[in-house]
């Protein structure tokens, strides 16, 4: 545990150490993340700055540049928001009533830090996008999207399959991939004007 | 933590107290009550460990200071020493009292443990119900048993969501005021909640012997027949094909739901208008999610001004249900990849 004196709550220390400690624990597990194996570091130390700054950057992401986006039905940033915070919150709700035993931060964080393959995957279809639109791209990107949202539900199985009783495992993952589902249309169907 | 922590704040400023509720929580044992506070043993988090240790460190604080204070006042400030003792005093214990109040409202009304025997389910046994709900049942002289859960019913709709919300895209449907997740859930839930809410009430005008969370089990399950259809029909646009589901896939899970509801009920008029009145409804809400949200495009773009409207949008998503053999294989194209080719030969 950290020390005594980098108490985060103690306002008269402005000193860069505690972020550079909290940026470092983001960091190691958006590793954690992209190389997902049966550990237990998302759930020991939770935090909610990682599924902050993702949900941040993807609603960023999908805001269209013309200025009328709202006659086209584009997701606006807060439908984003509130898309991912109440899909995980619902689905914390959900594993908790089937008999699991994770705390309920602790699956907020784990299903935030997990849509860090999809933040990927969008950053690959804009990029993608920028050469023109064709059916050769909307190949590419369905072959991205499809990638990534496979990586997410394995991510996210890892970490949370273990606090559920063996035999219904099946019905908490069910609604995970109904939420990246969701997530992962949103990424495949988005053109900019 | 606990046993440290109680000595130190017991006896000076009433600290001992708010560690009561941990107890109540110890002896509650295994409840599921959404903790927002450090009592949840499972959560490690860095940031909950220094806000209690900060806490500690605070509380012998002011206990250092409260007696340094006492000493102090007791010798040079006589009087006024004491009141401002005093005030500190009473806030402090008005804190603690607040806090305590507010923690228990929260763990009572936060407490999941409502529903929580309504999601003791095995995924054998949803998948049965599943099944079970696209067979109607012949024997009616006998009321039929219906599962009471909630974890079969609530993923179904869920699922009908994500499957509109795929219609929804495949077809650009634009929504003026709103948007299209919000449209989504909000139809699907509305269904759900309204209509087993109205077929109860008619049940209780009727006499029906069905509790509200059959009812809600009953029509939850009874979405699976429209999440089927809507999948094809959204991918492949027949209209002949549409009908075709509707009657058939649509038809039996109503028939399934009617079976169940005339056994529950005694009396020819009463249970042709309770049947009647949720076989219309469950078969016109198909139709409506059907022809709703999958509307033809160009109709909708006539009234609407701006010549910078791309022409990826003017293709038409409605195919004529009569069609020569020779031109059907192009119908079987998803509208997306349709309307991609349609942009590539503009190019």
């Amino acid at each position: 545990m950290a020390e005594a004196e980098e108490s985060p709550g103690d306002p008269g220390t402005a000193s860069p150490r505690p972020l550079m400690r909290d940026l470092k624990a983001v960091g190691k597990k958006f590793m954690h993340v992209l190389y997902p194996r049966k550990s237990n570091t998302l759930l020991r130390d939770w935090d909610l700055w990682g599924p902050l700054i993702l949900c941040v950057t993807l609603a960023l992401m999908l805001q269209r540049d013309s200025a009328d986006s709202e006659k086209d039905g584009g997701p606006q940033f807060a439908e984003v928001f509130v898309i991912v915070w109440f899909g995980a919150v619902t689905i914390t709700l959900n594993s908790k009533l089937l008999g699991g035993n994770i705390s309920f931060f602790q699956s907020l964080c784990v299903l935030g830090y997990c849509i860090l393959p999809l933040t990927v995957a969008m950053l690959i279809c804009r990029l993608v996008l920028l050469a023109g639109p064709g059916p050769i791209n909307f190949m590419v990107r369905l072959f991205v999207v499809i990638v990534m949202f496979a990586w997410s539900i394995v991510a996210s199985t890892a970490f949370l399959a273990d606090s559920q009783p063996p035999n219904r495992r099946a019905l908490a993952v069910y609604p995970v991939f109904l939420f990246y589902f969701v997530i992962s249309w949103m990424i495949l169907t988005f053109t900019p004007q | 933590m606990a046993t440290t922590a109680a000595p130190a704040g017991g006896a000076q400023n009433g600290a001992g107290p708010e560690w009561g509720g941990f107890e109540e929580n110890i002896q509650g044992g295994g409840s599921a009550v959404i903790d927002m506070e450090n009592m949840d043993d499972t959560s490690g988090s860095s940031f909950e460990d220094m806000g209690e240790l900060h806490q500690r460190l605070r509380e012998e604080e002011v206990d250092a200071d409260a007696a340094a204070a006492e000493e102090e006042d007791g010798e040079f400030l006589g009087m006024k020493g004491f009141k401002g003792q005093l005030s500190r005093q009473v806030a402090d214990q008005m804190w603690q009292a607040g806090k305590r109040q507010a923690s228990r409202a929260f763990s009572l009304y936060a407490n999941i443990d409502i529903l929580r025997p309504y999601f003791d389910v095995e995924p054998a046994q949803v998948r049965s119900r599943l099944l079970e709900s696209m067979i109607p049942i012949k024997m009616v002289n006998f009321p039929q048993k219906i599962a009471g859960e909630l974890y079969g019913p609530l993923m179904l709709v869920f699922t009908l969501v994500a499957i509109l919300l795929h219609g929804m895209k495949t077809s650009d449907t634009i929504i003026r005021e709103g948007t299209l997740m919000g449209t989504a859930i909000g139809t699907c839930f509305g269904y759900w909640l309204g209509v087993s809410s109205f077929i109860y009430f008619l049940a209780y005008l009727c006499n029906a012997q069905i509790t509200m969370l059959q009812m809600l089990a009953l029509l939850g399950y009874g979405l699976f027949g429209h999440c089927i259809v809507l999948f094809i029909t959204y991918n492949i646009h027949l209209h002949a094909l549409f009908y075709l589901f509707w009657l058939l896939v649509g038809g039996l899970s109503t028939m399934r739901m009617v079976a169940v509801l005339v056994s529950r009920t005694v009396g020819p008029t009463q249970r042709l208008l309770l049947c009647g009145t949720l076989a219309a409804l469950h078969m016109l809400f198909l139709l409506y999610l059907h022809f709703a949200y999958h509307k033809v495009v160009e109709g909708i773009l006539d009234t609407l001004e701006g010549p910078n409207i791309p022409p990826i949008q003017r293709v038409p998503r409605d195919i004529p249900a009569m069609l020569p053999a020779a031109r059907l294989p192009t119908t079987m194209l998803n509208a997306t990849a349709k309307a991609i080719a349609v942009t590539l030969q503009s190019h």
